[in-house]
């Protein structure tokens, strides 16, 4: 594995958004690039450019924070954090003031108090909304602060009227200014960790506002519907799209029959949004609370992922003979498209590589495809009347479910993408507490789950799955010989950007169900098979400026590129807060369910064997699966008109 | 246009000639003996401020000259511009002779573009006169200067702001620390100095520290230019020594009969008649060098009402004290006007007005509610007697 640090990045947020530099003291390597400082009196030790806010931390002194954020650069804007430091005349931000020298700040004095009140009383001047309407009522960053700094009344006032229309012309992300405290949390977001920068703030003073090109809707915009905005706001001003009244009105529908499919990483988070701590998965449990919901089916995303796995690894091991046996031109490397948000990136900065794209649909569009299908036909339901649900990590879903071109059932595939904080709500209102139910098993016929349909949740669980199934039906040996326990450590972790080469030394006999695509895989004994993950698009980016440049990566075979950072745990749809911390939780855990699985490789999948046998019966990517289970892409670009 | 005797008096690049015979850290020391302090407002030492861009160590410095003037009621950076070009200039060739700079801006408000051909007349012809270039009078030193034009934002004048809006981004203040001593234009040590700054460091060069410090006070020494307007008989741009009362200013400019002054712009202080003994001085009153008159026929509310719309207008709006808190104080000079301020509400205001003072990034919010403490603290009578039918309903 090589960590690429060679990788240029581009100039990103403003520097004044931006961390700076810290130039040390000239007698910085004196004092072992440590310094001591007194905090509320307490002496404290930390390493030389320390911000006042984590050296607060460390005497346990929590200083209140409104524009910091643990995943972003500093601000400084909100002034929330403000400290006094002895000899200076004004306050300073702790998350922006850089210690340098032994300094003593104090942390709550008059001072600071009121001018912490000061600063809460203007934003609530500012902001209009009611909590008890609200999406983020008591997961709210604004009302916290209200609460803990004394905020009797409205002393400089309340908006009585909205000053800005809602815009909800994204399918994924709804904004609503109304409740904007201007902390830039979400420009920061967008320009600085996924590098799309669609939003930005315009205007001065209390004019300025936060807003898409030219003030256009979001969904008229070049947005990848990522949701790392939403999760990263602190207030209800930017929040997914709903549709938990719909999916209610299905389940009261006596004539629907309506389905719901679980993907692994909003299971492995939403015990946060019942109180747990970060890093248990409620898997079974949910099952057991989605049927007392109402739903009449629930089904495990994990069986399509072993599907997509599949029909990428045949996409692949087709190019890979096109290339090497046939000596045809192919299109190298192969990227994956089971990230909507990913997926869009590309349409838009990189259309060029669109027939780098694997034409298969992401998990859950097979799903939808399948339901509507092979599963209508087997329970001899019309499939008029099925309506299938989804629960997803990810905002982007809801925008990949509406793309017109996911109706390869006959019907819309997927019906409505929730997201885990939307299933979370509805679980509430069915009064149930999720982690107090028994655990129960998925449906048939797609009861069986391998662990390698588990890992799709983490950054490099797409990649690890696909080597899994591409080792043993190539070289015909068990990747416990290679890894052990089937742990392929190197694609996991959270480098931005990872690269691993495989030589293939051995080759095995073609499997049957592979037969009558390759009569043998001799073109690929002594090759060396290079692979590369990437998550977050500014670590796409980097690696798609590379390839444009025909460097490392542009002489891999297969790249997994996920959209959010650190991959679905960290999908626009989880429970928020998020941090490096919570992302590395719900990872453990996702990793830890893949370790007791019976079935850990996708060909190993009895039910996906099972559908190719009755249903697919041409087998991974014959015409069948193609009809049903790819897609195609737009070239969008990014330029608006 | 008005002359300014001083700078008129000066021999052209004598003292850009001295400073190219001296060792660096000589420069540095005549111009902290000098005891000069930044004339764009802040008064800091600008021996202290080139000592330590000096030390930074970076590929490349920059010398930037800041002609954003842009604080209400200043205007002499402008008649320095028009009449003194190339004494800015020779300066700038100084700062960066002192710090190893290459590369000077001057960045110029977007208002001056009128005065842009004729700078760039003053440039060229240096460069002729090679004492600018590649090998400024065969010193072997290497330094130009390039002219950006600002857009017209007052923010844009606060150091960090301009700095961003070279690089071509939103002009907003960043965080200090680091300051640009240290990171700056294209995070690289960079000097910013006001206009009228540099042209003392060129007049410092010439005549020597002792020259400088014979005039004005000991902490405040030499002289000050002033841009001096509004009641009085003579408004225009003066030279007076640092440490002048007002009064005696106001004699020379035909202002006797003032009841308030605003030093140092919009951002400064209003100071009332009783008051006027006052000296102008960074121990005292310090100063950009922007003076109002008021009349004694004024109205201070209209008068804070007026300077309250410009910072509301001019705020960059980052951060929250300074984007809601001018908002407040100005709706709170609007209730005032239409008596519908409580004294209790009048105190809030002037308690955030303080929190805006202690709480905001940049120097703008920490200043703007200067005019609204002074005036409330002075001229209160005035302003409760708009209060009384309220207080005694
Ligand atoms: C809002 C604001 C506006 C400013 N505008 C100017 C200006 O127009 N010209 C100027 O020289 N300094 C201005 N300053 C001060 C600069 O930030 C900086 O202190 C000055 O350019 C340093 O030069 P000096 O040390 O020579 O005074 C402004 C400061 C603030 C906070
Ligand atoms: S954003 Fe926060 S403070 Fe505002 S209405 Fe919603 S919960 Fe309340
Ligand atoms: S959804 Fe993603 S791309 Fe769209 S505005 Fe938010 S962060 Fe940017
Ligand atoms: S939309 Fe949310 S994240 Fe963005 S500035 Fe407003 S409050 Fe902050
Ligand atoms: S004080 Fe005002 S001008 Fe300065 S950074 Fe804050 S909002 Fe911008
Ligand atoms: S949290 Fe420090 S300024 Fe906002």
């Amino acid at each position: 594995m090589s960590e690429n640090n060679t990788l240029e990045t581009s100039r990103r947020a403003p520097a004044s958004q931006q961390s700076q530099s810290i130039v040390p003291p000239l007698n910085a390597q004196a004092i072992g690039g440590q310094v001591s400082l007194t905090i509320d009196g307490q002496e404290v030790k930390v390493p030389l450019g320390t911000t006042i806010l984590d050296a607060a931390l460390k005497i346990g002194a929590h200083i209140p924070t409104l524009c910091h954020h643990p995943d972003l650069c500093v601000a400084g804007v909100c002034r929330i954090c403000s400290v006094e430091v002895e000899g200076m005349r004004t306050l300073q931000a702790a998350c922006a003031f850089p210690i340098t020298a032994p300094i003593k700040v104090k942390t709550h004095t008059a001072k600071v108090r009121l001018a912490r009140r000061h600063i809460v009383d203007l934003l609530l001047s500012d902001h209009y909304g009611e909590c008890y309407t609200c999406r983020r009522n008591n997961n709210c960053e604004l009302q916290s602060l209200a609460r803990e700094h004394g905020v009797d009344y409205f002393r400089f006032g309340h908006p009585e009227k909205p000053a800005h229309k809602i815009d909800t012309s994204s399918y994924s992300v709804v904004r609503d200014l109304n409740k904007c405290v201007l902390c830039r949390r979400c420009v920061r977001t967008c320009i600085d960790l996924q590098e799309v920068g669609t939003i930005e703030v315009v205007g001065r003073s209390d004019n300025s506002h936060i807003t898409p090109f030219l003030d256009k809707p979001l969904g008229d915009v070049v947005c990848i519907n990522c949701g790392q905005c939403i999760n990263r706001c602190p207030t209800g001003a930017l929040h997914a799209q709903d549709y938990t009244d719909e999916v209610w009105a299905a389940i009261d529908d006596p004539k629907k029959h309506v389905v719901i499919q679980t993907a692994p990483s909003p299971r492995a988070a939403i015990g946060e949004c019942f109180g747990l701590p970060a890093g248990k998965a409620l898997t079974f449990e949910l099952n057991t609370a989605l049927r007392r919901a109402g739903f009449d089916m629930v089904f495990d995303t994990n069986f399509t992922a072993d599907l997509t796995i599949l029909e990428e690894g045949t996409e692949l091991l087709l190019r890979l003979k096109k290339a090497l046996l046939l000596r045809e031109p192919a299109a190298f490397p192969q990227f994956t498209s089971c990230s909507p948000g990913w997926v869009k990136y590309l349409e838009h900065f990189y259309p060029e590589y669109i027939p780098n794209l694997s034409t298969a649909k992401s998990p859950q569009q097979m799903f939808g495809a399948v339901i509507k299908t092979y599963y209508a036909e087997k329970h001899g339901i019309d499939p008029k009347d099925i309506v299938t649900v989804a629960l997803m990590p990810c905002s982007a879903k809801k925008f990949e479910c509406n793309r017109p071109e996911m109706d390869d059932s006959g019907f819309k595939d997927v019906d409505y993408g929730l997201t885990t904080r939307e299933l979370a709500k509805m679980i509430r209102e069915s009064g149930i507490h999720l982690p107090d139910m028994p655990k129960s098993d998925f449906d048939h016929p797609f009861g069986t789950a391998t662990g390698s349909g588990v890992i799709f949740g983490a950054t490099g669980g797409v990649m690890e799955a696909a080597l899994r199934t591409v080792i043993e039906l190539v070289c015909g040996i068990k990747v416990e010989d290679l890894f052990e326990h089937a742990n392929i450590k190197p694609v996991r972790g959270f480098e931005g950007v990872r690269y691993v080469e495989l030589p293939i030394t051995t080759v095995g006999p073609v499997p049957d169900m592979l037969k009558h695509l390759f009569p043998h895989w001799n073109f690929l004994k002594g090759a060396t098979l290079k692979v590369a993950v990437a998550h977050g698009t500014a670590n796409a980016k980097k690696v798609m400026e590379d390839i444009k440049k025909g460097g490392q990566f542009s002489k891999c075979h297969f790249i997994e590129f996920m959209g959010c950072p650190g991959g679905c745990i960290g999908g626009g749809g989880q429970p928020i807060p998020t941090s490096p911390e919570i992302r590395a939780a719900r990872a453990a855990a996702i990793y830890a369910e893949d370790a007791v699985y019976e079935i850990r490789k996708s060909h190993e999948n009895p039910d996906v064997a099972r559908i190719y046998g009755e249903f697919l019966s041409d087998g991974p990517c014959g015409q069948k699966s193609h009809k049903l289970l790819h897609t195609h892409y737009t070239a969008r670009g990014k330029y608006i008109d | 246009m008005n002359s300014i005797p001083t700078f008129s008096s000066m021999n052209p690049e004598a003292g850009l000639a001295k400073a190219l015979g001296m060792p660096r850290p000589d420069i540095i020391a005549e111009i902290s003996a000098s005891g000069l302090k930044g004339r764009g407002g802040a008064g800091f030492p600008t021996g202290v401020k080139w000592n330590f861009a000096a030390s930074a160590k970076a590929d490349r410095k920059y010398i930037i000259c800041n002609a954003d003037e842009g604080e209400p009621g200043t205007f002499k950076d402008r008649v320095l511009l028009q009449e003194y070009a190339d004494l800015v200039f020779e300066g700038m060739t100084i700062a960066a002779k002192a710090v190893g700079a290459k590369e000077g801006i001057l960045f110029l408000r977007g208002e001056y573009t009128y005065l842009r051909s004729h700078l760039e007349a003053v440039l060229q012809s240096r460069r002729e006169k090679k004492l600018l270039g590649k090998d400024v009078l065969g010193a072997n030193f290497e330094f130009d200067i390039r002219i950006f034009m600002g857009a017209g934002a007052y923010i844009c004048g606060e150091e960090t702001a301009l700095i961003e809006c070279l690089e071509g981004f939103r002009g907003e203040p960043r965080n200090r620390p680091p300051f640009p001593v240290n990171t700056g234009f294209l995070d690289r040590p960079s000097v910013v100095n006001n206009v009228e700054t540099l042209a003392w460091a060129a007049c410092i060069l010439q005549q020597g520290a002792d020259w400088f410090k014979s005039k004005g006070t000991e902490k405040s020494t030499g002289i000050k230019i002033f841009s001096i307007s509004g009641d009085c008989a003579r408004p225009g741009v003066y030279e007076f020594p640092m440490g002048i009362s007002v009064a005696e200013l106001l004699k020379h400019v035909g202002g006797q009969n003032a009841r308030a002054v605003q030093i140092g712009g919009a951002s400064g202080q209003c100071i009332p008649a009783s008051e006027f003994k006052r000296s102008i001085a960074f121990e005292d009153i310090p100063t950009g060098g922007s003076v109002i008159v008021f009349g004694p026929h004024r109205d201070m509310l209209d008068v804070l009402h007026n300077f309250l719309e410009f910072f509301l207008d001019e705020s960059c709006g980052q951060c929250t004290p300074c984007r809601l808190g001018n908002r407040k104080l100005l709706e709170g000079v609007e209730m005032l006007q239409a008596g519908t301020c409580s004294m209790a509400y009048l105190q809030e205001l002037c308690a955030l007005g303080e929190s805006m003072q202690l709480s905001s990034k940049c120097g703008l919010g920490q200043s703007s509610p200067c005019a609204f403490l002074s005036v409330v603290k002075h001229f209160r009578d005035e302003l409760m007697g708009r209060t009384d039918h309220l207080t005694h309903a």
